[in-house]
């Protein structure tokens, strides 16, 4: 028969203070791995979130990102009139030949400088994403030095209110409107006419990169294999989708970093909680008896210590995972290693973070609490009445 | 007996609890003692006497727009400037795509390069035919023993950035400390294949005199072509390598709540310990008042207590650290500042003044407790 868990539960509250000091100290293990998964979290959605999956990239062959390469701009013709591609509500076929370059913007808060995505773009960049949202101002005019810069740019950065002039190039261009790009990797975008960016940075007769969009996903996959097929053009086609998703590595370093911090915690707050439990056995090493001798099996009480660890830590995880909640949908930036360019993202206590955070707090309390409990159902009846 | 042997004596005497709580403050302690030398590494560390004489021109921008090559020859007019070499970041890739197999690559001027990198050390004849080799590259030691590169060898890298794929003839390998694992080649080669890099680079590598020329050097530069349709940015090596980790997002803030929460956590578990063994011994430090130890030396007693644990816990973390760190700077995917960090005496200083401290504080409530405590009530006590 096993012992009711009101028993642990009873006991835990008995010693109060050292029953909070072991869940404190879990908590801050399971606040440290909530801060890294949310904030691996974020950027995932930053990149898996971007990008149509009607919508083909064209790159230069070879180039594996729009910052680097480019190609001659008398192959977009071609490219438009490729079979597949979608009318705009104009009637032409909606394409949009884009220019990209990274600038450095300064950070509002005075820490230091940053490399931001600028992207030139078509009449159609727009309607190509139909998931970004003016929320402020009002689009760029088409031949005119006018920028839309994203929520996330507008807070981050300095000069980038409405009305705001915004320094690059060969001279001032005026911030007219805020994005809302849904947490997506165009959230860090600054986005202008594709003409008058290219010939302020020298670069006219050239784009970095295309968007076609498609009729339909099956047409996608046609339309990809298409571009990258044809001779002539030397370009290579991809869903924009496939290409934000490869960008994802970006995470890596702080995957790496964050991973190590939190199983060197993890170690340290395992041994904590097993002294806890020792402490918790050696104290009712008579009462442990007692139970033996009214009946109770040797895996019952392996099974009761076990548990009283397990709830330990689950009371630890809970509180660490409260600690973080203020932190939830904080936005800060990395690096993207594929652009050389800031990214900007917000922390995600998502569902799956949540319950990875409790496994998470949960395994420190199994380990802490297996040689314990082993330990208080081993222990000899006679001996444990004595002492 | 000594006070301080007592109190060495009383932390052995529950030997799995003392040992599970150094355990369990050493893994805090080591992570504590990364973070500073990370710290250190980034944000104190000069690096070496070479990369502190280096500065990096770039194109103020941005660093994916190339700079006019004639700005290496005004540059080498400024007072104070020894030598100035042009650099092409190349990005190219070797194999695949796969991230373990890239490494940096550039396109320079080998005569003005190995004047700048006086650092890295290459036989004198391997030198001599890589700068007579247009088609010759340099590689570092470490990179040619992972791809098993000799003298003579064959490499083709593919070029994203640029649309050409450079086949490339091993010249010269050279050795440096720490190892940097690039790979350079003349930038006429790139000319050549990519005829718009005529003229053109990526950013300007320069060498001054004495340390103290970097910063009117640098400013001396910017000004120089403030006005001009390609304005510059000039940073010494560190403040450049800096840069790319300030991208990386708030990393002070990520190093300073990470230490936070590290000593805290120590905190929380060194004062579990010293509470539970104090009430473990409530009858004992009656019995030591009723022999007369005064309020004073039981304090003490249990403070030291906590501090000999919390120093040990201390060495502990800091030895398994500096494992750690050498084993990170050696494994072969080390790369930039990661190679250069070494955990330092002041670091491991500070890292043990930290543990001392904690247990300090950890074992004072309890400790004055135990110090007020009543000697009758404290004798009647049954645990």
């Amino acid at each position: 028969m096993a012992i009711p868990i009101s028993y642990n539960i009873r006991n835990l509250k008995l010693r109060k203070g050292l029953t909070l000091m072991t869940a404190l100290g879990i908590a801050l293990t399971v606040t440290t791995a909530v801060f890294i998964l949310a904030l691996l979290a974020g950027l995932n959605r930053a990149f898996v979130s971007t990008g149509d999956p009607l919508n083909v990239l064209v790159l230069r062959k070879g180039s594996q990102a729009e910052l680097s390469g480019g190609f001659d701009a008398s192959l977009f013709p071609t490219l438009k009139t490729l079979a597949g591609v979608a009318k705009d509500s104009h009637g032409e076929p909606m394409a949009s030949a884009e220019w990209v370059v990274a600038i450095v913007l300064p950070r509002r808060d005075g820490t230091g400088e940053v490399n931001v995505i600028v992207r030139g773009m078509m009449k159609d960049g727009l309607e190509l994403r139909p998931g970004v949202k003016l929320v402020a101002g009002r689009w760029f005019t088409p031949g005119q030095r006018e920028v839309v810069v994203s929520e996330s740019i507008h807070k981050r950065f300095a000069h980038a209110n409405v009305g705001d002039t915004m320094q690059f190039g060969k001279g001032p261009w005026t911030v007219v409107g805020i994005f809302d790009a849904g947490g997506s990797a165009y959230e860090s975008e600054v986005w202008g006419d594709v003409n008058q960016m290219a010939s302020d940075f020298d670069r006219q007769g050239g784009f970095s990169s295309a968007y076609l969009r498609a009729t339909d996903p099956a047409t996608a996959d046609a339309l990809k294999h298409r571009v990258t097929d044809d001779q002539r053009l030397r370009l290579e086609g991809m869903l924009e989708t496939e290409y934000y998703a490869k960008q994802t590595r970006s995470g890596m370093p702080i995957k790496f970093v964050g991973f190590l911090v939190a199983i060197i915690m993890a170690i340290g707050s395992s041994f904590a909680a097993m002294n806890t439990m020792y402490a918790a056995v050696a104290y009712r090493g008579r009462e442990i008896a007692t139970l033996r001798v009214i009946g109770f099996s040797r895996p019952a009480i392996l099974t009761s210590f076990v548990l009283e660890s397990l709830l330990l830590s689950l009371l630890g995880a809970v509180i660490g995972i409260v600690l973080m909640l203020p932190f939830n949908g904080m936005t800060t930036g990395t690096s993207n290693q594929v652009t050389f360019s800031e990214v900007v993202f917000s922390l995600r206590m998502t569902p799956g973070v949540v319950i990875a955070a409790i496994i998470f707090g949960m395994i420190m309390g199994l380990f802490g609490g297996m040689a314990p409990a082993w330990h208080a159902a081993r222990q000899n009846i006679l001996n444990a009445l004595r002492g | 007996m000594t006070l301080s042997g007592f109190a060495i004596k009383n932390a052995l005497r529950n030997r799995r609890r003392s040992l599970l709580t150094v355990a369990s403050v050493s893994f805090s302690l080591l992570l504590l003692t990364l973070m500073i030398t990370i710290w250190h590494a980034f944000y104190i560390d000069q690096g070496a006497p070479e990369t502190v004489r280096r500065l990096i021109t770039r194109h103020r921008v941005s660093l994916t727009f190339f700079l006019p090559s004639y700005y290496a020859e005004k540059i080498r007019a400024i007072p104070g400037v020894t030598a100035v070499v042009p650099m092409t970041w190349f990005g190219g890739r070797y194999k695949d795509d796969r991230p373990e197999n890239f490494f940096a690559q550039f396109a320079t001027d080998p005569d003005e390069y190995l004047k700048v990198a006086s650092d890295k050390e290459v036989p004198a004849d391997q030198a001599e035919a890589w700068r007579r080799d247009q088609a010759g590259a340099m590689v570092d030691i470490e990179l040619a023993k992972k791809y098993g590169w000799k003298i003579g060898d064959r490499v083709t890298l593919q070029g994203t950035i640029f649309p050409i794929n450079p086949e490339l003839t091993i010249r010269a390998i050279y050795v440096m400390d720490p190892p940097n694992r690039s790979f350079y080649f003349h930038d006429k080669y790139l000319e050549e294949a990519a005829p718009f890099m005529k003229g053109r680079a990526g950013f300007f590598f320069t060498h001054v005199a004495s340390a103290g020329d970097v910063a009117r050097v640098s400013k001396a530069v910017d000004d120089l072509f403030h006005n001009s349709p390609q304005p510059t940015k000039t940073e010494s090596e560190k403040a450049f390598q800096l840069g790319f980790i300030a991208m990386m997002g708030n990393v002070k803030a990520f190093i300073l709540s990470i230490c936070g929460a590290v000593v805290f956590a120590i905190l929380l578990v060194s004062a579990n310990t010293m509470a539970m063994s104090i009430r473990e011994r409530t009858r004992e430090v009656a019995m030591l008042k009723t022999l007369g130890f005064t309020r004073r030396s039981v304090f003490s007693l249990f403070v030291g207590e906590a501090v000999v644990l919390s120093v040990l816990a201390g060495l502990l973390g800091i030895l398994a650290a500096t494992g750690l760190v050498g084993l990170l700077a050696h494994s072969p995917g080390g790369i930039g500042v990661v190679t250069h960090m070494t955990v330092t005496l002041s670091t491991m200083l500070l890292a043990l003044i930290i543990a001392a401290a904690v247990g300090f504080v950890s074992a004072s409530l309890p400790a004055y407790h135990a110090s007020r405590l009543n000697i009758v009530e404290g004798l009647r006590y049954i645990g």
